[in-house]
C-alpha cells in the first residue's frame, strides 16, 4: 500500500506529470480528505502525483507543525541578545566580542528505532548541517536519548546502535560530542527518542539565512548525490508506529560523515567569500522543503530543472528526486557571476556542484524533468495554507502529595543508595561517553558529566590574562514529572537546565527545545503538549532564557501506547573566563553547602521521585513544586559566588536527591565527609522515612556548592537571605558518615555506579 | 623551525596540531594539501588525526596513496622528521613507512579517554630523547583502530632495534584497563628504522594546557621541537 512502491514501477515522467491524483493517493500519503480538498481549492486544479507528494511533505506534522503551531506561538522568543529566533535553520544569540552562538536540537526518533546506527548518525549529521548552514562552525554536539526498559534485549541492541551511530558521525566529522542525557523507561520500549543538539560559532555579522533573493539568480545544488533513500521520511516521522514499522526501513536515510566533513569545510570556505546570498540544507523532505522554504521566505518563485540534479541512481523520477532525503546536500542562491569561484571550491573538496535552476518572481515552484513540466504550484498555499489545528486537549494533573510516612520501608539508606546507583538512569554513563570523541578540536574543558553543563572554550577569544570565553551547554527533562503535571514538568525542565548552566559557572542565555510526545489526536496527549509548553513559557520568560529554535516530534507511540511526555530543553550559557568554570567534583578540605536547603528541616518531597520508585516500585503523585523566585535566586547567587572566585565545585540536586548528589561530588577524588544533619534527624534510624526524605527527596531549586572560604560564602548568603545548610568538610577517608546512623563507602558506590551500564550491555547477563 | 601539517580530506585534528605547534614555536606551521607533490624543505612534518577519506576501505589506506606521500618519503630519505598521530600513525603504516598494523580495538568500541604512556628505553630519536626513560605522560586517546599488532619476528626486530618508543602504562596494581585498545605488549608508539619517524596513537595536541587536565602533550611536543632545533 506504499505510494512509493507503486510509483517506483512508473519510471515514466511524462506519465507521472499527467497523472491526476485521487483522494486515495492523498490518504496513502498521510493527508486527510479535508486537507486534500483544501489543496485542490487553493491551487485551483487537481494536483498531479508529484504535486501531491510535495503537498503531503509540506503538510506533514514534521514540516508544518500543524498540531502544535497554535501553542508554539506562546513561547517567549525575544530578548536583547537574540539575533535570530525560531524559523531559520537554527537559533542565533549574541555572546559578545562580535561572536554569535548558533544552535538547535532536533529529533530522529522514528528512524533510530527502525535502524539505530543510521537513524542516530543522520540525526547528528542533520543537526550539524542546520548549524553550519547559518555560517557557523559547529563546536559541540549534545544529545538527549530515551530508551526502553534496560533489561530488554531490544534495548541493548538500540543503545548499542544509537551510541555507535552518534559517535560514528561526530567522531568522523571531528566535532566533539560533549554530553547529554540517557534515560530508560518502559514507555519507550517501542519508540525510543534520539534528540541531537549542535552548537556552532559564527561572527555576528556573518550569519547566513535561507530567504531567496533576486529573480534571475542561480540556484545551486551542492554536496552528495541524490539517491532513493529516505523517500517520504518526513511523512513516516509524522505517523504512529505499528508492529510492522520495521518494514519502513527503506525510508531511513543513510549518512556519510566523510561527505559531511567535506561539505562543512567547502561551505565555510565559500562563505568566507561574498558569493553566497542564501543557503538552506536539505533536511526533512529534501529538495521539496528547501526549495519551497527558500523561495517562499523571499516572497519569490523558483524554476528547477530536475534533469540537472546529480543523482546516484539511473532513471529517478521527479517524484523521487523531490522527496528523497539523501543526506549531505545543500541548496544555495549565489551572487550572479560567482559561480566559477564557488565551483572551484567544491571541486577542490570533490563534491558535486550543479546549477539546477533560477530564482523567479512568479511566486510559483515550477519543476521540469525530461522536457515535461512535472510540477507547477503556487508557493503560498504550500506554506501559508498548511493547516493549523486547535485540537481538543485536557491537562491532567496528579495532585496527590505523598508524605514520607506514606512510603514506609525496611530498606536502609545504604540499600536505597545502592538501588539508586544500580539504576541506569543515575549510574555513570562512562561506557556510553567513552565511545564519543569529546576532546577533538582541543577546546573541551568539561564534558560528559564532569560538570553540570558541558563547557567548551571559544577558540580565538584567548587573552593575556585569560584562556578566553566559554560556552556552557546542557540538555534536560524529567519526563515522569511532566506526566504527573505537564505544566510543572515543563517549568522544571527549564529550571533544571538553567541550574545546570549556573552550576557550571556560566550565565544561562537561551533555549532550543525538542518536544517529544505521543499522538496529539488524544486529548490527554494534547494536554501534555499544551501544558508543558505553558510551563516552559512561564519559566523561560521568568529566567530570561528565550526559545530560539526547536523541533516537535509527535506520534511517538506504538500500538496505541504513548511515550512519557518528553519536552527536552537544550540550554546554552556563556562564561567570560573559561578557567572559572566549575566541575561537580569537590576537592579535599572543601566545605559543602546545600543552597536552597532550609536549616529547619520539616519534610522532603518524595512523590514522583526515584526514591519512591525504589520503595513503591512505581512513581506517582504530584511532582516537586517549582518556585521560580527561588530558582532565580539560586542561579543568581551561584553566579555571584563564582564571580568572586569563592567556589571550587557545584552540583545541582535533582534525580535521587541530596545524598545522591553528594556521592557524585565525592567520587572523582575519593573523598569522605562527616555529614551534618538537621537536629530533628540526628537520632533517627537508617530506615526512618523522614530521614530518608531528607536524603532522597527531590525538592527543587537546590544546588550543593563547595568552597574553601566558608566565612565569606556564609556572609554573602546571609546578606542575600538565601536558605542554606552546611553539610560538612570533605576529608580523605572516602567514607560518607551520617552521624552514628550509617557509613557509606564512596569507593563501593562509585564502583557500583560504573558497573551498572557495562553489565547491562554485556551479553553475559 | 619550519614545520608543516598535512591535510587530507577528512583530517580533523589539523587545527589542533597547528595550535599546539604555534603555542610552542610562536610560528604557524604551513598547511600541506594532500595533492601536493612538491613541498618545501621542512624540519618537521606532522600527519594529524582524523578520518581521512572516511577511513573507508581501511584506516589510512586511501590517504597512503595520495600524491603527498611521495614527498613525505623524499623528506624522510633526506633524514627529515615526521610525526604521525592517530590516523597519521595509521597512514604511516599503510604507506609502509612504519611496520606492523593497527587493527580494531579489542572491545570493538571507539574509545576516547585519558591514558598514561611510558617512555621506553629506545634508539636515539628526536621525539623523546630529552625525556627520561620510564617517564609517564598522561595523554588522551580517541580511536577505533589503535590496536597495534606485529608478528613475532617483527616484534623481536623492533625490540632489538629499540624502536618501541611508547607503551601504555599500568599506574595502579588493580588497574586492568590501562591499555585502551588491546595492543600487543601495550605498544602506543613506534619509530622508523632511522628513528626519525614516530607514529603514536595518543593525541599530544589535546593535552597542552591546564584546562585540558594536563600539559604532558605539550611536554612531549616541546621536547621534540627542541631536539629538532638542536
Amino acid at each position: 500500500m506504499e505510494p512509493r512502491s507503486q510509483l517506483l514501477k512508473i519510471n515514466n515522467n511524462e506519465y507521472l506529470a499527467q497523472q491526476k491524483s485521487k483522494i486515495e493517493d492523498a490518504l496513502e500519503m498521510g493527508l486527510t480528505k479535508d486537507e486534500y480538498n483544501l489543496i485542490c481549492k487553493k491551487i485551483d486544479k487537481i494536483p498531479n502525483m508529484i504535486e501531491l507528494g510535495i503537498f503531503s511533505a509540506m503538510f506533514s506534522e514534521h514540516c508544518s507543525y500543524k498540531s502544535s503551531k497554535k501553542w508554539l506561538k506562546i513561547l517567549p522568543t525575544e530578548a536583547s541578545h537574540v539575533i535570530q529566533g525560531p524559523g531559520e535553520n537554527a537559533g542565533v544569540i549574541d555572546i559578545g566580542e562580535n561572536l554569535a552562538a548558533v544552535f538547535k536540537i532536533e529529533s530522529h526518533n522514528h528512524p533510530s528505532f527502525i535502524e539505530p546506527y543510521q537513524g542516530s548518525a543522520t540525526g547528528v549529521g542533520g543537526i550539524l548541517r542546520d548549524v553550519f548552514t547559518m555560517g557557523a562552525r559547529p563546536i559541540a554536539i549534545m544529545n538527549a536519548l530515551r530508551f526502553g526498559t534496560a533489561d530488554l534485549p531490544l534495548t541493548k541492541h538500540l543503545v548499542s546502535g544509537v551510541v555507535k551511530g552518534i559517535g560514528g558521525y561526530g567522531n568522523c566529522i571531528g566535532i566533539p560530542t560533549v554530553g547529554g542525557e540517557t534515560n530508560f523507561d518502559k514507555s519507550y520500549n517501542g519508540n525510543i527518542l534520539v534528540n541531537a543538539m549542535a552548537v556552532g560559532l559564527a561572527k555576528k555579522d556573518r550569519i547566513f539565512y535561507s530567504a531567496a533573493t533576486g529573480a534571475g539568480n542561480p540556484v545551486i545544488y551542492v554536496g552528495a548525490k541524490t539517491g532513493r533513500d529516505g523517500i517520504h521520511g518526513a511523512t513516516m516521522a509524522s505517523a504512529a508506529f505499528t508492529e510492522n514499522s520495521t518494514e519502513k526501513r527503506p525510508t531511513v536515510q543513510v549518512g556519510d560523515p566523510f561527505i559531511g566533513k567535506l561539505l562543512l569545510e567547502a561551505c565555510l570556505e565559500l562563505m568566507n567569500t561574498d558569493a553566497v546570498l542564501s543557503i538552506q540544507d536539505m533536511g526533512a523532505a529534501g529538495l521539496t522543503s528547501s526549495s519551497v522554504e527558500m523561495a517562499s521566505k523571499g516572497s519569490l518563485g523558483m524554476n528547477l530543472n530536475l534533469d540537472l540534479v546529480p543523482t546516484r541512481e539511473d532513471k529517478m523520477t521527479s517524484y523521487e528526486i523531490m522527496l528523497s532525503e539523501s543526506q549531505e546536500r545543500m541548496l544555495m542562491i549565489l551572487k550572479p557571476g560567482s559561480e566559477e569561484t564557488a565551483k572551484s571550491i567544491f571541486d577542490k573538496w570533490d563534491l558535486d556542484f550543479a546549477i539546477i535552476g533560477e530564482v523567479t518572481n512568479t511566486g510559483r515552484l515550477i519543476l521540469t524533468k525530461d522536457g515535461f513540466e512535472a510540477c507547477n504550484l503556487p508557493l503560498e498555499p504550500l506554506v501559508e495554507d498548511a493547516p493549523e489545528y486547535n485540537k481538543p486537549y485536557e491537562i491532567k494533573t496528579d495532585k496527590k502529595v505523598f508524605k514520607p510516612s506514606d512510603l514506609k520501608t525496611s530498606l536502609t539508606i545504604i540499600d536505597i543508595l545502592k538501588e539508586i546507583f544500580k539504576n541506569p538512569n543515575i549510574a555513570s554513563k562512562k561506557w556510553i561517553w567513552e565511545q564519543y570523541d569529546s576532546s577533538v578540536m582541543g577546546d573541551t574543558i568539561f564534558a560528559n558529566g564532569d560538570s553540570d553543563a558541558s563547557i567548551v572554550k571559544i577558540h580565538g577569544t584567548e587573552k593575556k590574562e585569560s584562556y578566553g570565553k566559554g560556552l556552557a551547554i546542557t540538555t534536560d527533562c524529567t519526563p515522569r514529572y511532566v506526566k504527573s503535571n505537564p505544566i510543572i514538568g515543563g517549568m522544571q525542565a527549564v529550571c533544571e537546565a538553567a541550574r545546570n548552566i549556573a552550576s557550571s559557572g556560566a550565565k544561562p542565555l537561551a533555549i532550543t527545545n525538542n518536544l517529544n510526545f505521543g499522538n496529539p489526536d488524544k486529548k490527554n496527549v494534547m494536554g501534555e503538549i499544551v501544558g508543558s509548553i505553558k510551563g516552559i513559557s512561564e519559566a523561560a520568560s521568568f529566567l530570561s532564557t528565550p526559545i530560539v529554535s526547536g523541533n516537535v516530534s509527535l506520534y511517538n507511540e506504538t500500538n496505541g501506547k504513548s511515550i512519557l511526555p518528553t519536552p527536552v530543553i537544550g540550554m546554552v550559557g556563556a562564561i567570560e573566563e573559561v578557567e572559572n568554570s566549575l566541575e561537580i567534583s569537590a576537592k579535599l578540605d572543601n566545605v559543602l553547602i546545600a543552597l536552597g536547603q532550609s536549616h529547619n528541616f520539616e519534610v522532603g518531597w518524595v512523590g514522583c521521585s526515584i526514591y519512591q520508585e525504589i520503595v513503591n516500585k512505581k512513581y506517582d503523585g504530584a511532582p516537586p513544586p517549582i518556585n521560580l523566585e527561588d530558582e532565580k535566586k539560586v542561579i543568581e547567587i551561584l553566579l555571584e559566588l563564582n564571580e568572586q572566585k569563592l567556589l571550587t565545585a557545584a552540583h545541582d540536586i535533582s534525580d535521587g536527591g541530596l545524598l545522591t548528589t553528594l556521592c557524585e561530588m565525592l567520587f572523582k577524588y575519593n573523598l569522605g565527609l562527616d555529614i551534618n544533619l538537621p537536629s530533628n534527624l540526628i537520632n533517627c534510624d537508617s530506615n526512618d522515612p523522614l530521614l530518608q526524605s531528607w536524603c532522597f527527596g527531590e525538592d527543587q531549586a537546590r544546588v550543593i556548592i563547595a568552597t574553601k572560604d566558608i566565612k565569606k560564602v556564609q556572609l554573602i548568603l546571609k546578606e542575600n537571605s538565601v536558605d542554606f545548610f552546611i553539610l560538612g568538610k570533605t576529608n580523605s577517608t572516602s567514607n560518607l558518615n551520617l552521624k552514628d546512623i550509617t557509613t557509606i563507602s564512596i569507593n563501593d558506590i562509585k564502583k557500583l555506579s560504573e558497573k551498572t551500564i557495562p553489565s547491562m550491555m554485556s551479553m553475559e547477563q | 623551525m619550519r614545520s608543516g601539517v598535512v591535510i587530507f580530506p577528512g583530517s580533523n585534528c589539523d587545527r589542533d596540531m597547528i595550535v599546539a605547534i604555534r603555542q610552542i614555536t610562536g610560528k604557524t606551521p604551513i598547511k600541506i594539501w594532500h595533492k601536493e607533490n612538491n613541498i618545501p624543505s621542512l624540519d618537521l612534518i606532522v600527519i594529524p588525526g582524523g578520518f581521512t577519506f572516511g577511513d573507508y576501505l581501511r584506516c589510512g589506506a586511501l590517504a597512503a596513496r595520495s600524491p603527498v606521500i611521495g614527498s613525505i618519503k623524499n623528506h624522510i630519505s633526506r633524514g627529515g622528521t615526521v610525526l604521525g598521530v592517530c590516523n597519521g600513525f595509521q597512514i604511516l603504516i599503510e604507506a609502509k613507512i612504519l611496520p606492523g598494523s593497527l587493527i580494531r580495538n579489542k572491545k570493538l568500541l571507539f574509545t576516547c579517554r585519558e591514558t598514561t604512556i611510558e617512555v621506553q628505553s629506545c634508539m636515539k630519536n628526536p621525539f623523546l630523547s630529552g625525556l627520561k626513560i620510564g617517564e609517564c605522560l598522561k595523554i588522551p586517546v580517541a580511536h577505533n583502530e589503535g590496536n597495534y599488532f606485529a608478528p613475532k619476528d617483527l616484534l623481536k626486530q623492533l625490540k632489538e632495534e629499540g624502536r618501541i618508543a611508547l607503551k601504555y602504562s599500568r599506574q595502579k596494581d588493580y588497574e586492568n584497563n590501562y591499555n585502551p585498545n588491546g595492543s600487543i605488549e601495550d605498544i602506543a608508539g613506534i619509530l622508523s628504522n632511522n628513528g626519525r619517524v614516530l607514529g603514536m596513537m595518543p593525541h599530544p595536541e589535546r593535552a597542552i594546557n591546564h584546562l585540558h587536565g594536563g600539559t604532558d602533550g605539550l611536554k612531549l611536543l616541546s621536547n621534540c621541537i627542541e631536539q629538532i632545533i638542536g
